[in-house]
């Protein structure tokens, strides 16, 4: 067995980069993610990688732009409020058909909000915070090994299908300390980018990178052609974990920490005899369709539990094409639902649909 | 079978590295393990609490509400957590630094002066890992072995010296009687 040792989640993120070949980094530092950064200044002088401590998130971001033009392994890290700034430069790495991981360790919101963990940034990850008709791969962990996992992960989508890609975390699991084994992960992808604005050498034309198109026609073309792009990605890389769905009649649908207070409610409600299952979206977008979609006609309730205002439900309820009904179970600001408060949840459901 | 612990006192009493401790000692003894710090904007002297599950079968939720063991190494720690322990569950308190006793008689507790004994060994950074010792004492789970594997991995290479001390600590914790 691979030896494991315990790292916290930002660790994890950070490490696996380095695993992943990414040699420049650039970040402002911010609660909850700060163990990526200082990890990272720690590290990259040492295998001859670049640290930055840029003056701003959008300066960053800026940096992330420059340095996947050239072709090379990139990637920033924040949390929400500073994933706000990063905006900007998202959406024209979007434009620019970039590859980038973009890290969001979220905290709870609006405005500056507070360190707490929360995943009340699902719909700006996941419908386009930037401006623009454009999308994002968005990676959710659900436990510090995955973290270390998506990260190298997100570094091929992106570079695969050269679009930025996303981990969307949130405190507890940054902050967080698991056994992590990262051994097995010594075999990175590399991928051809001959559109690099890396020199010519005098033997082929200028690459340009850039998100500004003035020609109308040429632009829809542009947009046409991204979301064909889109549309393979929806169709190869949509990702989720099922739990106890074979003969479930409620299920619940979360991710990240959520889904990790929700499997305790789960097993313990399993115990009591009720027919509760789960499904996690691990890509939130693609969002996982397809499973909620085949299950929805045999249940009898899908309860969606988030750290958020309800977010994620929308796509479930749009997956389920009101097949069955859906409610949210809920904590915010910060504040992490109980495993017994969604197991009281789960019970009350259960006396609704079967008496 | 899981086990929730929650250690808590003034940061700077080690409350996370004995949480870490605990960790590896799970892992060495081929448990799942998570460690789960309280973070905010608190300064040096503040309250430090961290949550540790160690369970057989993977762990669902990280985040110790109600624990099946609380650490209290400070009177805020102990009027805090008091109530959020489980029915028959244990309180080990740094009685040194706790004057009152515990309140509920529903739980098991053992008071350890665990500061005084660290400042008489001549380790006073170490009253953390003196009620560690207790802990494992009381729980059966005082293995030599399985013990120094999780402090070679706990205590970095830059601090082995410090390796035979904390050793130590844990030894007095757990032959303490009282």
């Amino acid at each position: 067995m691979a030896d494991k040792v315990l790292m916290k989640g930002n660790e994890a993120i950070a490490e696996a980069a380095i695993i992943a070949g990414c040699r420049h980094y650039f970040g402002y530092p911010i609660t909850p993610q700060t163990e990526v950064a200082a990890y990272m200044a720690k590290k990259m002088p040492k295998i001859g990688g670049t640290f930055l401590q840029a003056e701003s998130e959008i300066a960053a971001i800026s940096m992330v732009y420059g340095v996947s033009s050239a072709g090379y392994r990139v990637m920033t890290s924040s949390s929400s409020p500073g994933i706000s700034l990063k905006q900007e430069g998202i959406s024209y790495l979007a434009g620019s058909d970039l590859p980038a991981l973009i890290v969001n360790v979220q905290r709870g919101g609006p405005g500056l909000g507070g360190i707490q963990p929360s995943q009340s940034d699902y719909f700006q990850a996941t419908k386009g915070g930037g401006h623009g008709d454009y999308h994002l791969i968005v990676l959710a962990p659900a436990s510090v090994q995955e973290m270390a996992e998506l990260t190298i992960k997100g570094f091929d989508l992106a570079d695969k299908y050269r679009m930025p890609t996303m981990l969307l975390a949130d405190g507890t699991m940054g902050q967080m300390m698991e056994p992590v084994s990262l051994d097995e992960y010594s075999d990175i992808k590399t991928f051809d980018k001959p559109w690099a604005t890396n020199g010519t050498k005098m033997n082929r034309e200028h690459n340009i990178t850039n998100s500004l198109s003035l020609v109308p026609e040429e632009l829809e073309q542009l947009n046409i052609a991204r979301y064909e792009r889109y549309k393979i990605v929806e169709e190869n890389e949509t990702m989720y974990e099922e739990y106890y769905m074979d003969d479930a009649e409620i299920c619940i649908a979360a991710f990240g920490i959520a889904a990790r207070v929700s499997l305790h409610a789960v097993e313990k409600a399993r115990k009591e005899g009720i027919k509760v299952g789960m499904i996690r979206p691990i890509t939130l977008w693609p969002f996982p369709s397809a499973p909620f979609k085949k299950a929805a006609p045999h249940l009898k309730h899908i309860m969606s539990v988030e750290l958020s205002m309800g977010q994620m439900i929308e796509d479930v309820k749009l997956a389920c094409e009101c097949c069955c009904p859906v409610t949210l179970c809920n904590r915010v600001g910060g504040m992490i639902p109980d495993p017994l408060q969604v197991l009281e949840r789960i019970k009350e459901v259960n006396k609704e649909v079967n008496g | 079978m899981t086990s929730q612990f929650l250690f808590s006192g003034f940061g700077g009493q080690g409350i996370l590295f004995a949480g870490k401790f605990m960790s590896y000692k799970g892992m060495t003894d081929g448990k799942n393990v998570s460690w789960l710090p309280s973070y905010g904007p608190e300064m040096r002297g503040g309250t430090a609490s961290c949550s540790v599950v160690v369970r057989d079968k993977p762990i669902g939720s990280p985040i110790v509400a109600f624990p099946d063991t609380l650490i209290a190494m400070n009177l805020p720690s102990l009027d805090k957590f008091e109530d959020s322990v489980q029915e028959g569950g244990t309180i080990f308190i740094d009685s040194t630094l706790v004057e009152r006793k515990v309140k509920r008689d529903d739980v098991n507790v053992y008071y350890i002066p665990a500061t005084k004994l660290a400042n008489d060994n001549g380790m006073p950074t170490l009253a953390n890992m003196i009620i560690v010792g207790k802990i494992l004492k009381v729980r059966n789970e005082f293995n030599e072995e399985s013990i120094k594997a999780a402090l070679g991995k706990v205590v970095s290479a830059k601090h082995a010296d410090l390796f035979d001390v904390n050793l130590k600590a844990l030894q007095i914790g757990a032959s303490y009687e009282g």
